[in-house]
């Protein structure tokens, strides 16, 4: 019984099958607990007010925008290493998933940022990180619509996701050195972990645990399309060839 | 029983709002193609199994 | 390798192309910016390092997709990959021509329309020394770009997607080396750093773009 036993697209498909509907249970109902939690039994952070409530959707969804591109890391460099096609369909599953929750953090943060900075958007480290790692799942995303060839768009792409890795982690230390250089010492950022106090940290925590189920499920599920639609083209294209 | 947002309200609900609104869109979309997908090679199989 | 080399320049001088479309963007670039944010002499001369970094980076990036596009087209890139030049040999000339062709124009133009941009005095030798260090990576950068693009019938804008974001850390030292030169702070860390993209990018990038080549022509 190995981990590779995945590989298989039937296998894949079966257990996921089995999977799937306990997953996406569990994922609404994190979600649901820890989001009406965190909205309505939580109390007033004293010097935030009522915004603390915001960090329920933005901290799960800033992690897993990240834990996204880590996972498409992974998935790609399985492709390449042992050309598994579930592998390189999973990365390219998760890409809107990881997409969508960079959003969830930009907005989020925007609307939290306004309130507490008195301004939508600063340059800072972190925002600016984000924004990037945004155009980063953009063109991720682009390259695998634009190439015809299903072998191809794989191999392209996790090639795009090691390099653009790279870039990322670069350009994560150019920002905040640029930063730096621009504003002194003006940390805008909060760190999130340090200084919450357990109400908030509870709620919070199975907030995280939503989004973990949420993006394993979503990820389930769109890899096994991405798995029927490739054996769909492959059927068409023998069909044509017969 | 809502809660007392204060002047935050804006702020908490557009998040809260927004966000699940992302979310929901990102949950139909993966459903529906999964949903068209899956009737896609269903009627594909199909055709080519008579065919043989 | 050098006979690909001239072969490249040569294609380049004679098709007239790259060579002075690149220099004369650059150009339009740097007298919009002025229309775009008002004549004022020291708003112009506090933005001129950027704006100078900016317009070079995007004059590198319109001429990036003719680094394989011509080659693609009539087979000879075919014929480049069954040659005995290794393919990341193969890669690396190509970025180096797209240097000599549009990078270096580039640097030695910058000071001119660093004039103006009314840039301070002690702006023109970083902002010069800032490009000629950081232009190199983003043509490496650009040819890894280039390559994974090459069999695409309308790659132009998707280069530019998937090029862009990755020019970001060039830019922001290079930028940062040429801002904080002309206005006479430290600019040691920073070019350090250019430098260090640079000779990491030149180093390591051919072997990617070299794998993408293979595959786009498998």
């Amino acid at each position: 019984m190995s981990i590779w036993e995945y590989a298989n697209p039937v296998k894949f498909i079966r257990t996921t099958d089995l999977v799937l509907p306990w997953v996406s249970a569990l994922a609404v109902a994190a979600l649901v607990v820890g989001l009406v939690w965190g909205f309505f039994f939580t109390p007033e952070d004293y010097r935030q007010g009522s915004t603390v409530k915001i960090i329920y959707l933005h901290v799960p969804a800033a992690m897993m925008a990240i834990n996204a591109w880590v996972m498409m890391l992974v998935t790609s460099l399985v492709w390449i290493v042992r050309r598994h096609h579930v592998s390189a369909l999973a990365a390219r599953a998760a890409a809107p998933i990881g997409a969508t929750f960079t959003i969830i953090a930009l907005v989020t943060g925007a609307l939290w940022g306004q309130p507490m900075w008195g301004t939508w958007w600063a340059w800072d480290p972190r925002l600016t990180s984000f924004l990037i790692l945004f155009l980063f799942y953009l063109g991720y995303m682009a390259l695998w619509t634009a190439i015809e060839n299903d072998d191809t768009a794989a191999d392209l792409t996790s090639i795009l996701c090691l390099v653009g890795s790279v870039f990322a982690l670069l350009s994560r230390y150019a920002v905040n050195f640029w930063n730096q250089g621009l504003h002194q010492g003006a940390s805008l950022s909060l760190d999130a972990e340090e200084n919450v106090a357990d109400v908030f940290w509870y709620p919070l925590l199975v907030c995280i645990a939503g989004f973990v189920l949420l993006f394993v499920a979503l990820v389930f599920l769109r890899t096994q399309t991405e798995i029927r639609a490739r054996r769909a083209r492959a059927l068409l294209a023998r069909e044509r060839q017969a | 029983m809502m809660p007392e947002l204060g002047k935050y309200a804006f702020a908490v609900l557009a998040s809260y709002g927004v966000s699940l609104a992302l979310i929901v869109v990102l949950v139909a979309m993966s459903l529906m193609r999964a949903r068209r997908v899956r009737a896609e090679l269903d009627k594909i199989e199909e055709r080519t199994k008579r065919h043989g | 390798m050098i006979a690909l080399l001239t072969r490249d320049l040569r294609l380049a001088v004679r098709a007239g192309g790259g060579f002075g479309l690149g220099l004369a963007f650059f150009l339009i670039v740097t007298v919009l910016v002025p229309f775009g944010v008002g004549p004022e002499t020291g708003l112009l001369s506090k933005i001129a390092p950027g704006v100078l970094w900016i317009g070079a980076l995007l004059a590198c990036l319109l001429s990036l997709d003719r680094i394989f596009a011509l080659d693609w087209e009539d087979g000879s890139l075919d014929l480049l990959a069954t040659a005995p030049l290794p393919m990341e040999g193969i890669v690396s000339v190509k970025a180096l021509a797209h240097w000599i062709t549009t990078g270096l124009p580039l640097v030695l133009a910058a000071p001119l329309l660093g004039v103006l941009l009314s840039l301070p005095a002690d702006g023109y030798l970083w902002v010069l020394v800032s490009l000629a260090v950081g232009t190199p990576a983003l043509s490496v950068i650009g040819t890894f770009g280039a390559a994974l693009t090459v069999g695409l019938k309308r790659g132009g804008l998707l280069l530019s997607l998937l090029v862009l974001p990755l020019y970001v850390p060039t830019l922001i030292f290079g930028a940062e080396v040429a801002r904080r030169g002309a206005e006479g702070l430290a600019v040691q860390t920073p070019l350090l750093m250019l430098g260090g993209i640079s000779a990491g990018a030149i180093a390591l990038l051919p072997f990617a773009s070299a794998a993408v080549l293979r595959i786009n022509l498998r």
